[in-house]
């Protein structure tokens, strides 16, 4: 596991997805939900291998990339997740590493609240835990199997190393820890789910 | 009901290509045979409501998946159902164990016999009810009728 935080430092949500969004390759498919999803939609013209995944089911971002990244092991599969989310389907974490997938990077966007319902604590989070120490979600990925974890907490540390966190052979979990963004709430809808999965399928398929 | 190498070849036959399953006791004895065949991939998740987004998942990549999972978690399975099946109108087929279906006695009163159909029905998965091993046909024409008419559905088999 490599370790890039400072603990009194924490990445701003959008500058940590700016940079995903400089460093993504144009074959690589990004997934996002929640508030990832509701940033990443403001950078303009979406990426044909953009999925957006709102409307979702809160959690199963992870299991949507198993299950592309099984499909086409030729391709990289970033998921954008939450803390939150995340806590709604930590076994997807196990289920990755039993499904042996390389080609699978997982991002774990922990700002310890429910943003997009008003910065609830999530049980998680440092607000819910009454002096004890928030969850190590890089611990729980590496507990689970996973032989690329990294932690940032640094916006300097994460342009420099995110493409090469990215790259190598997974599956990959990094654990980002980012500010919640002050009065944020739920992402909209870009449009019909079902022509957005049609859009997707046949871009992925082309290329 | 019907052996893994029949399940195993009648999958293959249908060009499924992923199995996502968390097994029960009768659905679970199919893993061997499904493992050992080239064309079919077993992929086994934690919890029902992931197989449902696992296979959106390979559906999406081009993939042809199915769940296979115990009625049990298709109740556990609900909002991801929903949301692969109906928000993003992905047309997943499924096997689903029917629990106490044809025995009664292990579990006297075993409540899925009350909730399994109608949960389908609310779900709005065109199901296929095989309760003799001479139906081995009703899946396969079931899965491919709802492959032709790209609609999700479901054989429930029973246990």
């Amino acid at each position: 596991m490599t370790r890039v935080t400072s603990a009194d430092q924490r990445i701003p949500l959008v500058a940590s997805l700016e940079t995903l969004h400089g460093v993504r390759r144009d074959d690589e498919v990004v997934i996002t939900t929640m508030g990832s999803a509701r940033e990443w939609m403001r950078f303009g013209e979406p990426h044909p291998l953009d999925i957006v995944l709102v409307p979702s089911s809160m959690g199963h971002g992870t299991s949507l990339g198993l299950g592309l990244a099984l499909a086409r092991p030729d391709r990289r599969i970033i998921v954008c997740t939450g803390d939150g989310s995340l806590l709604m389907n930590l076994g997807s974490l196990v289920s990755i590493v039993a499904a042996s997938v390389p080609n699978l990077v997982v991002i774990v966007f922990d700002n310890g609240v429910y943003e997009v319902t008003g910065q609830q604590p999530t049980a998680g989070g440092a607000g819910a835990r009454d002096g004890a120490r928030p969850v190590d979600y890089a611990g729980i990925a590496r507990a689970a199997g996973f032989d690329r974890v990294f932690e940032c907490g640094d916006v300097a540390q994460w342009r420099r190393s995110a493409r090469a966190m990215l790259d190598g052979a997974g599956p990959t979990f990094i654990a980002l820890d980012v500010e919640p963004v002050p009065g944020a709430t739920a992402p909209h809808s870009p449009g019909r789910a079902a022509d957005r999965a049609r859009r997707f399928m046949d871009a992925f398929a082309a290329r | 009901m019907f052996t893994g190498e029949q399940i195993a070849t009648l999958l293959s036959d249908l060009g499924v290509t992923h199995v996502v399953t968390v097994p029960d006791s009768t659905i679970g004895r199919w893993e061997p045979s499904i493992e050992r065949h080239q064309a079919l991939r077993l992929v086994r998740v934690c919890r029902e409501g992931e197989a449902w987004q696992v296979a959106a998942g390979l559906q999406l990549g081009g993939a042809t998946p199915i769940v296979m999972i115990q009625c049990t978690g298709l109740f556990e399975s609900g909002d991801a159902l929903r949301n692969a099946v109906h928000d993003w109108k992905l047309p997943l087929f499924a096997i689903i164990g029917y629990r106490s279906y044809l025995d009664q006695a292990k579990l006297p009163g075993d409540t899925c016999l009350v909730f399994t159909e109608p949960v389908l029905d609310a779900w709005r998965i065109d199901y296929r009810l095989v309760t003799e091993p001479s139906q081995l046909d009703v899946i396969r024409d079931h899965f491919t009728a709802c492959r032709a008419a790209a609609r999700p559905g479901a054989a429930l088999i029973a246990e």
